[in-house]
């Protein structure tokens, strides 16, 4: 009968409701939103990061994360290494090797960071074929590189031309060599895109001396979520005497700070927004004791006890929130879906800072069902903190005195 | 005949010991019986209310006791007379006794509800009280659908749902036309001989007054008459 009682009186005064409701509404559905676009975009970031950088894991030897020379590269054949492939949480693991060399065209040099790797795999994990400007990406057993676009750039090549890179590589030996270039390629990344030079991974190992040698394993997992049991799972059965497991948070902390750091900027805007929307529930729940103070009083004058009552008003105020959250989930879900296929891309200035940060400038709305559930749940957290203020009342209230207002 | 309400030298003073001090109740004595119909009657500020209020366990006393049936209730804490009220008292009020989003067989269930009886009695015991009250045609009702005479048909049956020891109706004709007055009041007179359903009502109201058999006069906080008919 409260709970009947309740969802009745809710209707006593439909437009207020109908009011109530749509603030709850609009909070819900604008929150929903922003956090949507806001992890999306934050969820393209990491996964750019995680493809073109260290993978949800990187597996490398101990000692190279401080001093990232050849020396501290490690043995692939080395059985332990199994244990990465074999973990089921783990979709694909990406061997790369790693050195810096000067390279040379016509009159220029630059310094480049060469990266020797798996075409196909890589092409899976970085989705390199769209992003390929001009030529064609190398074949495993190809001796050509792959060149960054700014790095053409200030060389001016085209695909054909030649580079010389010349280099120290393992154990100090002298690395030098020339390869035509097969294909002109546009990371997003900045740093990437201005000194990256990709070749395949048994021309690199021959290139630095380093045979049958990696820097770094890129492990990528099918559940992100499952990252730091992995990390655990691979800490316990690799030798971490030999071997040192990360996962990007702890490779890339600088992303995690500058993603922290948006996402205040964020929450103080849900704040404020949930700050305004407490404050029309709370004017709601204000009109609502002054209109029935005195029914308050005739239910406490015939027996009905105070948590009773507060129970009632408590389930009225549940209720008003539940129908707004859930509408405004339900509102909010076409537009974040939509998003979601058809990410917003940004243009102008807006877009050319986040370029400048390495990023893509489009935002993708995250489908998190999390983030709905989180915002149901914020609304409902105010909503019960807000029915605090008619038990304070209830518990005060004097039916005499009720009955006279 | 056994004393349903005794008080005892009851007094309720407002600012007491100040010079605004206000002796709603100035030592009002007084015994009602079971199956008493007795009006309090008296000018504004006369204490009707307050000795009502007193007797039907919302309001304090300044000094003196009431005693329902065994138990001091001017004794008890507010939340003991909450529980006290619910099984003992009834109440009628002047107006908008209702709850105005529950049918006339909600409102009537209801008490019994809070007292935890059973929906097969909260159900009889509905069907029988609105029959008595002449509303058996009404139970599904709002209070917004019926006339304010049936509405106080309907706060009476909702009195008697609790069987309480007596029912207190304050000014319970204040806002009904003289029809709707006799109706309310056969009803209540008809429960009080068949069913020994004791009413104390305060009222201004001279059909009222003409129908009690009992009138307690009250002047400045006291008693000064106690006819009975």
């Amino acid at each position: 009968m409260l709970i009947k009682l309740a969802w009745r009186n809710i209707w006593r005064n439909k437009r207020r409701t109908a009011i109530t409701v749509a603030s709850i509404f609009f909070a819900v559905f604008f929150a929903v939103f922003m956090r949507s676009m806001q992890l999306g975009f934050y969820g393209k970031m990491i996964d750019s990061v995680v493809r073109f950088y260290s993978g949800h894991v990187q597996v490398h030897a101990k000692g190279y994360w401080d001093d990232q020379i050849l020396d501290n590269s490690f043995e692939l054949n080395d059985p332990e290494l199994k244990a990465i492939r074999e973990n089921p949480n783990v979709e694909m693991a990406a061997n790369r090797l790693e050195g810096f060399a000067l390279s040379s065209s016509g009159d220029l040099t630059k310094g480049v960071l060469m990266i020797g790797m798996d075409p196909e795999l890589e092409d899976r994990l970085m989705d390199l074929e769209p992003k390929i400007q001009s030529g064609a990406l190398f074949g495993a057993n190809d001796r050509s590189v792959m060149v960054a676009e700014k790095v053409a750039e200030y060389y001016k090549l085209a695909v054909g031309d030649t580079m010389v890179f010349i280099s120290q590589g393992y154990h100090g030996v002298s690395a030098a060599a020339k390869y035509p270039v097969s294909s002109i390629v546009r990371f997003t990344s900045l740093v990437l895109n201005e000194r990256a030079v990709m070749f395949p991974m048994k021309e690199a190992q021959n290139f630095f001396g380093a045979e049958g040698r990696a820097t770094s394993v890129a492990v990528i997992l099918g559940n992100p979520n499952k990252m730091d049991k992995v990390v655990n799972e691979l800490t316990a059965s690799l030798d971490t005497s030999k071997y040192e497991v990360m996962s990007w948070e702890e490779a890339l902390p600088e992303l995690v700070q500058a993603i922290e750091a948006d996402g205040a900027g964020g929450l103080i805007m849900l704040m404020i927004l949930y700050m305004v929307v407490s404050f029309g529930m709370f004017g709601t729940v204000l009109m609502l004791i002054q209109e029935r103070v005195y029914e308050f009083g005739v239910l406490l004058s015939i027996g009905m006890g105070r948590l009773k009552l507060w129970t009632v008003v408590f389930l009225e105020s549940i209720f008003t929130t539940l129908i707004g959250a859930v509408l405004g989930v339900i509102g909010v879900y076409p537009l974040v879906l939509y998003f979601n296929h058809n990410p917003y891309e940004l243009t102008g200035p807006a877009a050319e800072a986040i370029l400048d940060q390495g990023w893509e400038p489009v935002l993708p709305a995250s489908l998190d069902p999390s983030i709905a559930t989180t915002h149901m749940l914020i609304v409902m957290v105010v909503s019960i903190l807000i029915a605090f203020y008619p038990a304070f009342i209830i518990r005060k209230l004097n039916p005499v005195e009720a009955r006279r207002n | 005949m056994s004393a349903v309400i005794k008080t005892n030298n009851l007094q309720k003073y407002y600012n007491p010991g100040e010079s605004l001090e206000v002796r709603a109740l100035d030592g009002v004595t007084l015994e009602i019986e079971r199956g008493e119909f007795t009006a309090i009657v008296g000018p504004s500020g006369s204490g009707k209310t307050t000795l009502l209020n007193i007797i039907g366990g919302l309001d304090h006393e300044t000094a003196g006791t009431a005693t329902i049936g065994d138990t001091t209730i001017t004794a008890l804490s507010d939340n003991e007379l909450i529980d006290f009220r619910l099984n003992n008292i009834g109440f009628v009020f002047q107006a908008y006794n209702l709850i105005p989003v529950l049918t006339a067989q909600e409102n009537v269930e209801f008490i019994m509800l809070l007292q935890n009886k059973s929906k097969e009695e909260r159900q009889r015991r509905t069907a029988e009280l609105l029959k008595e009250v002449g509303l058996g045609d009404k139970m599904n009702s709002r209070p917004m659908e019926m006339s304010g005479g049936q509405q106080q048909r309907v706060a009476v049956a909702r009195a008697l749902a609790s069987k309480p020891q007596f029912v207190l109706a304050d000014e319970p004709t204040a806002n009904l036309d003289s029809q709707s007055t006799s109706d309310l009041l056969d009803i209540m007179a008809e429960l009080n001989q068949k069913e020994n359903v004791t009413f104390l009502f305060s009222t201004h109201d001279q059909r009222v007054i003409d129908r009690a058999r009992r009138v307690i006069t009250l002047e400045d906080g006291k008693i000064i008459s106690d006819e009975k008919r």
